[in-house]
C-alpha cells in the first residue's frame, strides 16, 4: 500500500498504516504486545495498562495510541517487563483468584500472562475484599471475585449485543461491575447467546454447566504461552535495525 | 409517598429537559430534595431521561456528594486534610461525634444530622473547616463544634450559623459567608481593580487570530498545574473543524491545600467571565460552562447574579457588546465531589452527566471534547490572566516572571506559618522568599503543589517557583519541626486511594499497595528492602497510570523518600530471624487454632 510507513518496535522495523493503533500494527506484524482489556472488535478501553509501551519517549497505551511515521516504540524491555509483572500481580492481589479451583484455568488470560511473564507468586499482600457472586440467572454466573474491571463485557453488551447489561459502580478500590437492574442479573435482558459472555478474559462471567467442555490439558494456553498466535504471524523475524540509521 | 416521589423526581427531570446529559443536575436536585437518590428515584430518572438504571447508579455511586442511602436533613462534612489535622481536626470531629451521639458516616436516629469527613474543601488557611449542607464554617474548635450542633437543633438552618461575615464579597448578601479571603501581597496583576467590559471590548476590536497571538506573545501557560501553553490550546480548538465549540472554565479546585480560585471567584468573577468570553471569541465558541466544585456551591447564587448582570450589560448573550455574529453565554455546571474531575477530560465527562472517568487521549478535547465538539478547558486563574493580558497588553504581562514562566502566580499557603492565605507572586520567586512572606518561622518541609506535587526540604528552599524548577498549581503547605512528615504522606496517600476513579489498574490497586507498605514502615513492620519496593512500585504507578491523578499519586512517597529518606530509614530494620517483620505467626494460625480447638503454643 502506498501510504504505508515504518514504525520501529524494539528496533525491529514493521509496516504500519495511518489510522492504526500501535497494537494493531504490532499484531499484524507478528509482534506481541501483552494486553488484557483490549480485544479486536471492541473499542479500545485502556484500563489494564498491560500494553503500556514507550512511544517516542513517552508512556502510552498501545491499544489506543495511533502510530505515526518513524515512531520508535519500546515494548519488550527489562523496564516494561518489570512494570507488567507488577500490574499482573496487582490484579491477582486485588481480586480473589484461586486458579486451582477455577473453571477458567487454562483459558484464563490473566493466568496465562502470569505464566508467560514468570509471575509465580505476588510480592504484594492480598486485599481479600469480600466480593459478590451473582448466580441468580439460570444460565449465566457473575463471580466478582475474579473480575478485573476490564469492561470487555460492558463494551460487548453495548456494541455487539445492542444491550447495556453491564456497567460499573463506585470508584477507586471500591469500583465494581454492576448489572442493569436494581436487583440481580436475572432481572436484566441478558441472553445465554450474548457476545458479552464470550469475551471475559478471566472467570468472572461464565455460562453455567459448560466449564469443562474443553478438558484440562487441551485448553488455549496449556501448550503455548499467550501471544503465540500473534507471534506465529511473523514469517521470519528480521534483524533489528537502528532507527537513527534508517531515518537519516 | 412513593407516588409523590415519582411526581417530584419527574418534575426535576423535566426541569432539565429530561436530558441524560444533565444527570449531574438532576441527581443533585434529587439528593437535595430527598436526602438521597433512592432506588425508586433511580428508576424514575432512568425512565424519564432514557438512560439505563445502571447509568444512573453509576453516576450516583461515583460522587461523594450523592448517595443512595438516606442522609440527615443537615449534613456536616468536616474537612479532613493535612492543614485541618494540624489545626485540631480530631478534637473537632470528636466533639461533633459526641454532641450528636453518632460516629462519622452515621445519621442520627431522628434523621436530623449526618456526620461525615470529606477531602479538602478549600479552606486550609482557616482550618479546621467544614461544610454544613452548603454553608462553610471555619476556624472550628471543639467548643464551636458543640455550639453549632446546639444552635442547629434550635433552628436547623445552616445559613443562620453565619454570625460574622468575612471580608470583601463574602459579606455580599448573595454569599453571606464567614469565609475570609486572606488575600495578602496581592495587587500586582490579578487583583487590581477591574473595569467591566474593557477587556472584552478590546478583544472584539481585533480579530480572533490576533487575540490568540496576544495570548501567545504573553507566553501564557495553564495555571492549573500542567502549564500547557494556553495560546496553543486555543489555536488547536480554533483550527479544529466543528460547527459548535465550547469554552469550559475549570473551577473544580480540588488539589488539597488550594483555595486561590475561591478567592478569585469571590472577588474577581468578572475577570473570569470576561476571560471565558474572550476565549469564546478567539476559538469561535458560543457556549461557556463554568464547572464549579460542589464545595463552592455557596458562591453559586452570587455567580449567577453576576452572569445576569453581564447579560444586562450586553457582555454576554446575543451579539456581545453589539458585535453581530458573536453570541456567547455561560452556564454553571455544579460538580458533586470528585477530585479527579479537575482532570480536563474527566471534567468534560462529568459535564456530560456521567462518571468522572478521564478519557483516553488522543483525541484531545481541543479537537473532540464536550458533545464531541472542539473544547478548551482552562483554569480560573488562567482565564483571569487572559483578561489581564487584553487589558494591559502582552508586554506588561511579561514584565513579571521568567522567560519560560511569564506573569504571576497565585499561591494558596497554609500550615505552619504566621500569615496563611493567598499570595500573588511573580514566577521565579524562590521558595525561601515565599516562606519569609508568609511568616514561616521554622519550616522543615514544604509540600509544593499539593499531594500531586513534591515534599521538599531546606536544601530546595533556594529553588524557584516556576514551571521548569518547582512547578505548582498553587498549593503550598508549610510544615514545622513538630510535624510527623510520614503521617502527612500517609494522609496524602489516603486521599489518592479514595479519589482514584478506579479505571486503570496501577492507580486503583497500586495506590492501595503503596499506602499499605508505607503504613507498615510507620508501624515498624518493614525492612530496608521495603523502601526499594516503594520506589519500584511508585515508578510503575507513575509510568503506567492513564491520567495525571495516577501519574502523580506516588509523588508524596517518592519525593519524601528522596528528600527525607532518613525518616524512613529510622523506621526500618532487617528482621532478626529472617522472617518478614510483617508476618505474625500467631495471627496467621489463629483461625486454624480456633477451628481445631488446639493451642498453637503446644502444637507438635
Amino acid at each position: 500500500m502506498s501510504d504505508e510507513f515504518t514504525v520501529y518496535i524494539d528496533g525491529v522495523e514493521i509496516a504500519a498504516r495511518p489510522g492504526q493503533t500501535v497494537i494493531e500494527a504490532a499484531d499484524e506484524a507478528g509482534v506481541y504486545i501483552p494486553r488484557l482489556c483490549h480485544l479486536p472488535g471492541l473499542p479500545p478501553h485502556g484500563s489494564c495498562r498491560m500494553c503500556t509501551v514507550i512511544a517516542n519517549g513517552r508512556s502510552a497505551s498501545a491499544c489506543y495510541q495511533p502510530v505515526s511515521p518513524g515512531m520508535v516504540v519500546e515494548n519488550d524491555t527489562d523496564d516494561m517487563l518489570e512494570h507488567r509483572k507488577a500490574l499482573i500481580e496487582m490484579l491477582f492481589v486485588e481480586g480473589n483468584h484461586f486458579c486451582m479451583v477455577c473453571e477458567k484455568s487454562g483459558h484464563c488470560e490473566l493466568q496465562a500472562l502470569a505464566y508467560r511473564f514468570g509471575v509465580t507468586a505476588p510480592r504484594f499482600p492480598y486485599h481479600w475484599f469480600p466480593r459478590e457472586v451473582d448466580s441468580s440467572h439460570p444460565e449465566v454466573i457473575v463471580d466478582r471475585n475474579r473480575c478485573i474491571l476490564c469492561a470487555r463485557c460492558v463494551r460487548a453488551s453495548r456494541d455487539l449485543d445492542g444491550k447495556q447489561v453491564f456497567h460499573f459502580k463506585h470508584r477507586g478500590p471500591h469500583k465494581k461491575l454492576s448489572v442493569n437492574a436494581t436487583a440481580r442479573l436475572k432481572d436484566t435482558d441478558i441472553d445465554v447467546t450474548d457476545a458479552a459472555l464470550d469475551v471475559c478474559p478471566v472467570g468472572a462471567l461464565m455460562r453455567k454447566r459448560r466449564a469443562y467442555d474443553v478438558p484440562i490439558g487441551e485448553r488455549l494456553y496449556d501448550h503455548e504461552p499467550i501471544g503465540s498466535d500473534i507471534e506465529h504471524r511473523a514469517s521470519s523475524a528480521p534483524d533489528p535495525v537502528e532507527p537513527a540509521e534508517v531515518g537519516s | 409517598m412513593s407516588e409523590d416521589l415519582a411526581a417530584r423526581v419527574s418534575a426535576i427531570c423535566r426541569e432539565y429537559g429530561s436530558d441524560a446529559g444533565r444527570m449531574m443536575d438532576i441527581t443533585r436536585a434529587v439528593q437535595a430534595g430527598f436526602g438521597c437518590v433512592s432506588e425508586q428515584a433511580v428508576e424514575v430518572i432512568a425512565a424519564a431521561t432514557d438512560a439505563t438504571v445502571a447509568d444512573v447508579e453509576s453516576c450516583v455511586s461515583f460522587y461523594s456528594f450523592l448517595s443512595s442511602e438516606q442522609k440527615g436533613k443537615v449534613v456536616i462534612r468536616l474537612s479532613d486534610d493535612v492543614p485541618d489535622r494540624m489545626a485540631g481536626f480530631q478534637r473537632v470531629l470528636d466533639a461533633f461525634s459526641d454532641e450528636l451521639g453518632i460516629q462519622p458516616g452515621e445519621t442520627t436516629e431522628d434523621g436530623a444530622f449526618t456526620l461525615e469527613t470529606t477531602a479538602c474543601i478549600g479552606l486550609s488557611d482557616q482550618a479546621p473547616g467544614a461544610l454544613i449542607n452548603d454553608v462553610p464554617v471555619t476556624h472550628l474548635s471543639s467548643d464551636s463544634a458543640r455550639e453549632i450542633v446546639r444552635e442547629l437543633r434550635r433552628h436547623m438552618d445552616p445559613r443562620r450559623l453565619v454570625h460574622e461575615e468575612g471580608d470583601g464579597n463574602n459579606a455580599h448578601p448573595q454569599i453571606h459567608s464567614m469565609v475570609r479571603n486572606n488575600a495578602r501581597g496581592m495587587g500586582a496583576i490579578l487583583y487590581t481593580p477591574y473595569n467591566r467590559g474593557e477587556a472584552v471590548n478590546k478583544a472584539l476590536s481585533i480579530s480572533p487570530k490576533e487575540v490568540i497571538r496576544a495570548i501567545k506573545t504573553a507566553r501564557l501557560r495553564g495555571r492549573g498545574g500542567a502549564g500547557f501553553p494556553a495560546g496553543m490550546k486555543w489555536e488547536f480548538a480554533r483550527n479544529a473543524p466543528g460547527e459548535a465549540k465550547y469554552v469550559i472554565c475549570n473551577a473544580d479546585e480540588g488539589e488539597p491545600g488550594t483555595f486561590k480560585d475561591r478567592v478569585l471567584l469571590t472577588e474577581r468573577s468578572d475577570r473570569v467571565f470576561a476571560g471565558m468570553t474572550i476565549a469564546g471569541y478567539a476559538i469561535g465558541a458560543a457556549h461557556g460552562i463554568l464547572y464549579l466544585r460542589a464545595e463552592y456551591k455557596y458562591l453559586r447564587p452570587f455567580l449567577e447574579a453576576q452572569l445576569e448582570q453581564r447579560r444586562e450589560d450586553g457582555l454576554l448573550g446575543k451579539s456581545v457588546v453589539g458585535r453581530e455574529g458573536f453570541d456567547f453565554d455561560i452556564r454553571i455546571q455544579m460538580g458533586a465531589g470528585a477530585y479527579v474531575c479537575g482532570e480536563e477530560t474527566a471534567l468534560i465527562a462529568s459535564c456530560l452527566g456521567g462518571r468522572g472517568d478521564p478519557w483516553n487521549r488522543p483525541p484531545f478535547p481541543a479537537v473532540e471534547g464536550y458533545l464531541g465538539c472542539p473544547t478548551i478547558v482552562n483554569n480560573v486563574e488562567t482565564l483571569c490572566c487572559v483578561t489581564k493580558i487584553l487589558e494591559e497588553g502582552s508586554a506588561t504581562f511579561c514584565e513579571y516572571g521568567t522567560r519560560q514562566s511569564a506573569g504571576t502566580k497565585l499561591l494558596s499557603i497554609s500550615g505552619d506559618c504566621l500569615r496563611p492565605g493567598v499570595y500573588e507572586v511573580a514566577f521565579g520567586i524562590t521558595l525561601r522568599q515565599v516562606l519569609e512572606l508568609c511568616g514561616a518561622e521554622e519550616p522543615v518541609a514544604v509540600q509544593v503543589g499539593g499531594p500531586s506535587g513534591q515534599m521538599v526540604g531546606e536544601s530546595d528552599f533556594d529553588r524557584q517557583i516556576c514551571f521548569d524548577d518547582l512547578p505548582t498549581g498553587g498549593s503550598m503547605m508549610v510544615f514545622g519541626p513538630d510535624r510527623d512528615l510520614l503521617e502527612i504522606v500517609e494522609n496524602f496517600m489516603d486521599f489518592f486511594v479514595e479519589e482514584s476513579c478506579g479505571y486503570c489498574t496501577p492507580c486503583r490497586v497500586g495506590n492501595v499497595l503503596l499506602r499499605e507498605t508505607l503504613s507498615r514502615v510507620r508501624n515498624g513492620a518493614a525492612e530496608p528492602q521495603d523502601l526499594d519496593h516503594l520506589e519500584s512500585l511508585g515508578e510503575t504507578v507513575r509510568k503506567t497510570s492513564r491520567c495525571g491523578l495516577g501519574q502523580n499519586s506516588p509523588n508524596p512517597i517518592l519525593s519524601s523518600l528522596e528528600n527525607f529518606r532518613h525518616l524512613y530509614e529510622d523506621l526500618v530494620s532487617e528482621a532478626p530471624d529472617g522472617q518478614r517483620r510483617s508476618f505474625d505467626l500467631d495471627r496467621a494460625v489463629q483461625e486454624a487454632a480456633e477451628i481445631t480447638g488446639r493451642d498453637p503454643a503446644h502444637a507438635g
